[in-house]
């Protein structure tokens, strides 16, 4: 995303934080938007929240395989194989 | 990638062992991807395991241009959209703006009006972070289509953006779109939660 010359507003930061994340803001683009997150405490506490955001996702645990189901994979691997 | 060279090997000489490593450690991640593409529990296992008879079918062909897990994540996806009755294809990306953040908490200077109450802290604390985790869990199974497949991939399962286009087939640029769209969107269920508490 592109912006103008003028310094960023948060309307326009909220929508620039998963680029800045992804690291997909070009050099100029991610120069003003810490310029504005060093100048915006409202901006920064969002950031945050998106981080905390996705630090939670990441906490997200897949439920543990039931012995019965890999012992039956085995016996289809078995059959499948044959 | 070693790691996957190997077990690939194994997998290739028929090496039941590989299998079930593999199986330990994707079947339950795989569960939970085809249940974002199907509309119930049973339809995502008969997927899942139509997977890995894809997997033991196909293992020879394999030739590691991707890895191991975008390979089997591809896999799986292709035949969740053969089955499932929600779509069939990646639905487009919806060109149509949807703001991060609702317009209304801005003033017409563009900057806040209702600005973000810091809710940090609360999440830090254990308990509430694991209320937190079964709360985003509960709104990502709610995110549009798209949505819900990107964030799961990347966030959930940690796939890089890389790979989720691979498995996805969709281009960089949407899928930072969708992942965006999915993350903002959480985190203004959980900002609403934080209010609530």
């Amino acid at each position: 995303m592109l912006l103008r010359r003028r310094d960023v507003l948060c309307r326009e930061a909220v929508e620039l934080v998963t680029d800045y994340l992804e690291g997909a803001l070009s050099r100029r683009d991610r120069s003003r938007f810490e310029r504005h997150l060093t100048a915006c405490p409202h901006c920064r506490e969002y950031l945050d929240q998106m981080r905390v955001t996705i630090a939670l996702l990441g906490r997200v645990e897949p439920e543990s395989l039931a012995p019965e189901v890999r012992d039956e994979l085995v016996t289809l691997y078995r059959r499948w194989r044959a | 990638m070693d790691d996957d060279a190997e077990l690939v090997a194994r997998l290739q000489a028929g090496d039941e062992e590989a299998f079930v490593a593999l199986v330990e450690r994707f079947h339950a991640p795989m569960l939970r991807l085809a249940g974002a593409y199907v509309p119930n529990r049973a339809v995502a296992e008969e997927v899942v395991q139509d997977t890995w008879l894809g997997v033991v079918r196909g293992i020879a062909r394999f030739e590691g241009r991707s890895s191991l897990k975008t390979w089997l994540f591809r896999i799986l996806v292709n035949r969740a959209r053969t089955t499932g009755v929600r779509e069939r294809r990646e639905p487009p990306v919806d060109p149509s703006r949807e703001p991060a953040v609702s317009p209304e908490r801005f003033a017409a200077s563009g900057g806040w009006a209702r600005p973000p109450a810091p809710w940090a802290d609360a999440v830090d604390d254990r308990i509430a972070a694991r209320q937190s985790v079964t709360h985003v869990v509960k709104h990502l199974s709610e995110l549009p289509d798209g949505q819900r497949h990107v964030v799961l991939m990347r966030d959930v399962e940690g796939l890089s953006a890389r790979e989720v286009c691979d498995v996805l087939g969709i281009s960089e640029g949407n899928q930072r779109v969708l992942l965006h769209r999915g993350r903002s969107r959480l985190r203004g269920t959980l900002e609403d939660e934080m209010g609530r508490g």
